[in-house]
């Protein structure tokens, strides 16, 4: 049981000590670790990693590294220079992704594949299932979705378009489908299989970049060939932001709706709560284990094919995902594997990223302060007693009352 | 030693556990300590053993205040525990886990365990318990398993033992033996604590009883003078009505006809053998049986949970054998779970999701494979209301309602739908004594309203209670069905292993013969022929 357990009512109390055995697998702490924090922890874990990131900056930033030098004749001088580094930075953090219309426009750009790759891990998640495997999907879907989109030039964009996409879909889904189907059929951990998988995607793909087929006759640097016209997201607002988002977005509402009212979403939840009780009730634990990784390839794929159809439009090249699979588990960790939570977090590690660039180029902080960001807030998030216990949420420690027993 | 507890309290998030609890256990008596459930009685203890430590309050032995900050402290002042789960090394011998952490050594650090045997063959003697110091502790039977733990907490020098929920994995016959070793042990002038729900234990064995409510002592009583009634309406809070009004059965056609069948485990070593019984419309058949008999294979085999290795199961004449679990569910037979937690709910889902877990696909509840939560919510509103189920609200999360309350979220979903054959596995576990009186009340209502009834219950009076025909599991076999009345002494004996021949003499059956009992008479008569679907089994 969590420690945030509801309260009972007044006249049917449970004691807690007697429900607590002491014997949950570490698979149901690590449930408990990310769809367990509430709102709040997340929200403190946020301050407490731009507090952390805020001490970073000020004993980085040279200003304040001289004044620290004479910190003891004149402290003030060292709190000014390490106040301006900290403003500075996060000024031009915010500023430089929501500040903005082309802030605003990248910072949702940044946001559409790790929404969708958030999505791909928060589902099966729901299920019980890790899926480590969304680079592979992503990946796989990717590939998928440009191998359409560069045949068939002459298609109307309606058709092409669309047509790309699903395969896009499709090449995620398998690739989801096979550590589905390998756990129900032979009981292999999906970790394994999905990480697996991902290897094989990564050298599947630079094969693919070393055949004519896919790269034509560019040798020196190898990348695949353009994306038609056809099949290429369209722009809005004469910014480089596709319609990408809005398919991310009717993704997730798709997959809200699916696991919030569905027949099949339900029979999800339930095996992925208690797998037990959902065999007993009639449910099958390997069909839901097949439906949530399966979708979650799909969205992956997804992700995927707005990268190859949209941002890198002009080739698929080596390490077009760029890590999106496992960016994917911080952003479902951090949206609690709950769909809204999910897009929050996504548009979020969307605007940090395009708030870091900003950054760097305004305030010479380098880019890599925005992964310690990220780093820190799941850290904080992971680790909800460390929180409520900075924040004094909680119940006095047992030592701490422990004196008045005696006294 | 004389144990003094003032106004412990503690408090976990949103419940008060214990509330300003006074308490003093005598040198040299047996505290009886009474609750339902979620009283507080584990959480008082385990403050007690310094597990937990109290928000508010004083612990005193002998007057002097101490403040314990783990076991080991607890310990050390001569205080000790024996867990409702031991905590026992399966493969160490019985010597090495009662001097685990006191190991007797040669010098250079070599095990003596010569020294250490004789050590605990000396303790058991003293004692008068029993048992060889050089087996290894998975080798032997619960009750010898919980021998091993109280010698643990003499080699320790208890002064005060705390025994939580012992009787609960006993046998009867082992639960007499265990009150005989208690009574030694106070009689040498120890002082025992003994947590038990059930009235009767506390009648047998405490000098008094301290009766725990929501958290609050609201009384303490003398186990010659109390009745059952006063102690279950201090415990529960209001009258209770102990014994099951039950109307003369009136068995009709058979629903579950088993003929022959063995279960094996997953190593395909067949764990259940040879069970032939019949389940008849408007009948209750309780199997009894200590734990770990084969009860939950078949339970589960019955329910389809798991596959049936040979023979043949008919539901109403159906050939079941190979059908799946939702194919039987959906086809008429009810279940609740023995381990309604693990089995029978989502504990982090709402108590209406629960309620229609099992039928969480079909119509009404969804259409077009959506859920039709309103539909949900007012037939949990129904259910709720129906069987007194307590709580906020149909969005409670079932994890967060006391046991009885959540058995009864099973019970409802279970008898709620139009059950041919109903398959209760111990129904009324770590419930509360007013919601055994309502779940027994519902299971008879049940069989009156023409439901085959296949109860399975390690509590013997539970069995006793329901029963109109009853059959013990012992080592994967089944022993009769025989009507009741059974003596339950009868029973016991059969529990622990006995043939129905050794219990009630050459013709195996309770009563033949007399007057009243033509049932019986009749089946012993047709012991030579059985015939397959009158209504009687093979014995």
């Amino acid at each position: 049981m969590s420690s945030d357990m509801q309260p009972t009512l007044d006249d049917e109390r449970v004691d807690p000590g007697e429900r607590l055995t002491g014997e949950e697998s570490l698979r149901d702490r690590l449930i408990m670790a990310v769809t367990g924090p509430n709102v709040t922890v997340t929200i403190l874990a946020f301050v407490m990693a731009f507090v952390v990131g805020a001490v970073l900056i000020a004993f980085s930033d040279e200003a304040s590294r001289e004044a620290l030098g004479y910190v003891t004749s004149r402290p003030s001088d060292f709190f000014t220079a390490a106040w301006d580094a900290i403003t500075g930075a996060y000024g031009a953090l915010i500023s430089g992704a929501l500040g903005s219309g082309t802030g605003i426009t990248e910072s949702l750009l940044a946001a559409t594949p790790l929404i969708l790759a958030g999505l791909a891990v928060a589902l099966p998640f729901r299920a019980g299932l890790f899926n480590i495997g969304g680079e592979g999907q992503v990946i796989a879907g990717g590939m998928f979705a440009a191998y359409v989109g560069f045949n068939f030039p002459g298609l109307p964009l309606v058709v092409h378009l669309p047509l790309a996409v699903a395969a896009g879909f499709v090449g995620g889904a398998i690739m989801g489908f096979i550590p589905g189907i390998l756990k129900v059929r032979t009981g292999a951990h999906e970790v394994i299989v999905t990480i697996m998988l991902n290897n094989i995607a990564i050298v599947l793909l630079d094969w693919t970049l070393t055949l004519p087929t896919f790269i034509g006759n560019a040798t020196l640097s190898p990348k695949w060939l353009p994306i038609a016209d056809s099949a290429d997201l369209p722009t809005m607002f004469g910014s480089r932001l596709n319609i990408g988002i809005f398919m991310a977005l009717v993704a997730a509402v798709v997959i809200h709706v699916f696991m919030e009212r569905s027949a099949r979403g339900f029979e999800i939840e339930a095996v992925g709560l208690n797998p037990t009780a959902a065999t007993t009730a009639g449910m099958s634990v390997g069909r839901a284990t097949i439906w949530a990784l399966t979708l979650a390839g799909g969205l992956a794929g997804l992700a995927g094919s707005v990268q190859t159809l949209g941002v890198s439009d002009g080739g698929v090249t080596a390490g077009f995902s760029g890590g999106l699979g496992f960016d994917g588990i911080t952003v479902a960790l951090l949206g609690r594997s709950r769909v809204p939570g999910t897009v929050m977090a996504g548009l979020l590690f969307g605007a940090l990223e395009v708030g870091g660039r900003a950054m760097q180029a305004e305030a010479g902080i380098n880019l890599d302060l925005v992964g310690v960001l990220q780093a820190l807030i799941i850290l904080f998030v992971a680790a909800p007693a460390l929180v409520r216990w900075l924040f004094r949420l909680d119940r006095p420690s047992r030592r701490a009352k422990a004196k008045e027993v005696t006294a | 030693m004389q144990l003094e507890l003032q106004g412990i309290t503690k408090r976990f998030p949103g419940v008060i556990a214990n509330d300003h609890v006074d308490l003093v256990v005598r040198d040299g008596e047996i505290h009886g300590l009474l609750g339902e459930n979620g009283a507080g009685k584990s959480t008082l203890m385990n403050i007690l053993y310094g597990l937990y430590s109290a928000d508010e309050g004083t612990i005193l032995i002998d007057g002097e205040p101490v403040h314990f900050d783990g076991p080991g402290d607890a310990i050390d002042a001569g205080i000790g525990m024996v867990h409702q789960h031991f905590m026992l090394v399966p493969v160490f011998t019985v010597a090495e886990n009662v001097t685990l952490g006191t190991e007797f050594a040669h010098v250079g650090g070599r095990l003596d365990r010569q020294a250490a045997n004789d050590a605990v063959r000396d303790l058991s003697r003293k004692h008068n318990l029993p048992l060889e110091p050089d087996v290894l502790v998975e080798d032997l039977p619960v009750g010898l398993q919980q021998r091993a733990e109280i010698l643990k907490a003499l080699y320790r020098e208890a002064k005060l033992l705390i025994l939580d929920e012992p009787t609960a994995v006993l046998t009867p016959q082992e639960a007499d033996d265990l009150f005989e070793a208690m009574a030694k042990l106070r009689d040498d002038g120890r002082s025992l604590v003994f947590i038990s729900h059930k009235l009767r234990e506390h009648r047998a064995i405490a000098d008094r009883i301290s009766i725990l409510r929501r958290g609050k002592i609201v009384g303490t009583a003398d186990p010659r003078t109390a009745s059952d009634e006063e102690l279950a309406e201090l415990m529960v809070g209001r009258p209770v009505d102990l014994v099951v009004d039950k109307p003369q059965s009136s068995p009709g056609e058979v629903v579950l006809d088993l003929d022959d069948v063995d279960i094996a485990d997953e190593d395909g070593v067949d764990v259940v053998q040879g069970i032939t019984l019949q389940v008849r419309r408007g009948e209750i058949v309780a199997v009894a049986g200590v734990e770990g008999n084969g009860q939950t294979e078949f339970v589960n085999a019955v329910t389809g949970l798991h596959p049936i290795h040979d023979g043949r199961m008919l539901l109403l004449g159906d050939d079941l054998s190979d059908h799946s679990r939702v194919e039987l569910l959906r086809g008429g037979i009810g279940h609740v779970p023995q381990d309604r937690n693990n089995e029978g709910l989502v504990g982090r889902m709402s108590i209406a999701e629960n309620l229609v877990l099992d039928h969480w696909n079909s119509e009404p509840y969804a259409q077009r494979g959506l859920m039709q939560f309103r539909l949900i919510r007012e037939h949990a509103d129904h259910a709720i209301e129906a069987y007194d189920i307590r709580t906020p609200g149909a969005d409670t999360l079932v994890g967060s309602l006391s046991g009885g309350n959540q058995q009864k979220v099973v019970v409802a979903r279970e008898f709620d739908k139009d059950n041919a054959l109903l398959v209760a596995a111990q129904p009324t576990r770590g419930v509360d004594v007013g919601s055994i009186e309502y779940i027994h009340k519902r299971i008879v209502e049940e069989r009156d309203e023409g439901t085959a009834v296949l109860i399975v219950s390690s509590e013997l009076d539970e069995v006793l209670a329901l029963a109109d025909r009853v059959a013990v599991m012992f080592h994967g076999h089944l022993v009769g069905p025989f009507d009741m009345p059974v003596d339950k002494g009868d029973i016991g004996r059969m529990m622990a292993g006995a043939t129905p021949e050794e219990v009630f003499g050459p013709s195996g059956v309770p009563n033949p013969g007399a007057g009243g009992d033509q049932d019986a008479g009749e089946r012993a008569r047709r012991a030579d022929a059985p015939r397959r679907g009158d209504g009687e089994v093979e014995a």
